[in-house]
């Protein structure tokens, strides 16, 4: 593996200085490379990351996000993906082409308040994110528990490669779909995998920056070390 | 003031007032911050970036900052009446002011961060010591910043220079001199002067305050790593 520097740093701080490319959450002053968040710096050989420990959700394309209906207009709904924007459905992505404002309710499909995972179409900063349910496990959410993590800490959740989802998803039997804007929905037919399934996400939640999180958890899960060797340290 | 320089609250000339900062207070905040000032006792709290209301203040290219510093009725001894006053509103804006060129905008068109400053307790260099709970506050939102703000006043007590003037010395002294610096990139971004300073008076007022903020620096940071990383410096 490569040889990566890691520190704690928070808005301002100088991570390195040099010919480095700054990346997501640094900023550059003449040759100084700034953590603009708080968060973990990582010097890479040529360029510099925070991966930031705070924060809300900034939607990109091709994220899987969970959101909820808050509205409808004639042509499309309103989702809150948990963003400072709103994103929208358009009617025709579920009614099909031949989508009429007056022939077809859009209520019956997906009401206020349905969950539904998602995946950002497109976004800029001209437009508010587009969405669609058209790809496999998209569509509406029909049970499981919801929960809220910050959306920061969604990568550690995953882990690497998906080891630490997979390790939950082993342990408790559960099906945990995670949306990139922090919010989680877990279901399971086995209701205290349920209950374990949710304290190892909150878990991680409250943990996500300490180090050998995914032997915490596998010991909190009871999992007999082996089967799963994919430990990560970041 | 006695001969030998030690100031009515027994403080030496460059001594600032006891500060503490706890982040992360109020749960309903994106970020939030609670600051002890020698008797000042501030709250403030970050919401955001959300949506813009009303929707004509929004901007297309980036986002706005809209700071609001008020101050309860009880905060000082004669009863205040809580409509925004003159002063406030003037602090709001000054605020806003020093905090605006920290504050990344750029990442988030059409929304707005907000910055709610509440001053419980006042007692003089209560601007100072809100922009360094706000700035806290931001930096726990996880607004990205190109460095932290730290402010600190420093005056003219008695003819002599003494950092960090408190409300006797404010309503006795000559001159009042809040600052407010960028402290790794070494700008300032709020300089008031209240009184009169001759040009050298001037000089070392400023060197003292900007001593003063860089130690205020000191303590700002420690709240930060507390909160997020329990001190561990790596």
């Amino acid at each position: 593996m490569m040889d990566v520097k890691r520190r704690y740093v928070i808005p301002g701080d100088v991570i390195a200085t040099g010919p480095l490319r700054p990346e997501q959450n640094v900023f550059q002053d003449g040759d100084r490379m700034i953590s603009t968040c708080v968060g973990i710096s990582e010097i890479f050989e040529n360029s510099v990351k925070v991966i930031p420990l705070t924060g809300g959700y900034m939607p990109k394309a091709n994220d899987l996000v969970i959101g909820k209906v808050i509205g409808t207009s004639p042509l499309s709904w309103e989702f809150d993906i948990n963003s400072c924007f709103v994103g929208f459905l358009p009617a025709q992505d579920v009614f099909g082409r031949d989508y009429s404002p007056t022939k077809d309710e859009l209520r019956q499909r997906l009401d206020i308040g349905d969950l539904v995972a998602v995946r950002i179409a497109n976004f800029d900063r001209s437009r508010d994110p587009l969405l669609t349910v058209q790809d496999r496990d998209l569509g509406k959410i029909d049970s499981g528990e919801l929960i809220e993590i910050s959306p920061s800490k969604v990568p550690r959740l995953i882990g690497k490669r998906g080891s630490m989802i997979q390790t939950i998803e082993m342990a408790t039997k559960a099906i945990i779909t995670i949306g990139q804007n922090g919010w989680i929905v877990i279901s399971c037919e086995d209701s205290e995998g349920l209950l374990k399934a949710v304290e190892a996400v909150k878990m991680i939640d409250a943990l996500a920056h300490t180090p050998n999180l995914t032997e915490r958890v596998k010991s909190m899960l009871g999992v007999v070390d082996g089967e799963n060797n994919d430990t990560i340290n970041d | 003031m006695t001969e030998d320089g030690i100031r009515c609250d027994g403080r030496r000339l460059d001594e600032l007032r006891n500060i503490s900062i706890k982040v992360g207070v109020l749960k309903n905040a994106d970020g939030s911050a609670y600051i002890e000032f020698g008797k000042n006792k501030i709250l403030a709290g970050v919401f955001g970036p959300r949506d813009v209301h009303p929707k004509h203040m929004a901007n297309p290219d980036s986002g706005i900052l809209r700071c609001r510093y008020h101050m309860s009725p009880f905060s000082v001894t004669e009863r205040k009446n809580p409509a925004p006053s003159r002063r406030e509103i003037e602090i709001s804006k000054v605020i806003k002011e020093a905090l605006q060129p920290a504050v990344i905008l750029k990442d988030y068109p059409r929304t707005v961060i907000d910055v709610f400053i509440e001053v419980l307790q006042a007692d003089g260099g209560s601007r100072c010591a809100a922009l360094d709970a706000a700035a806290v506050a931001l930096a726990d939102a996880g607004i990205p910043m190109r460095d932290l703000v730290s402010a600190c006043a420093a005056g003219k007590v008695a003819d002599r220079i003494v950092l960090d003037v408190n409300n006797e010395e404010d309503q006795e002294g000559q001159a009042d001199m809040p600052v407010a610096l960028m402290p790794n990139l070494g700008k300032v971004t709020l300089l008031q002067l209240d009184g009169m300073l001759k040009p050298e008076e001037f000089k070392t007022c400023m060197q003292t305050a900007l001593v003063g903020c860089k130690r205020v620096y000191e303590i700002q940071r420690k709240a930060l790593m507390e909160k997020y990383f329990q001190n561990g410096e790596q």
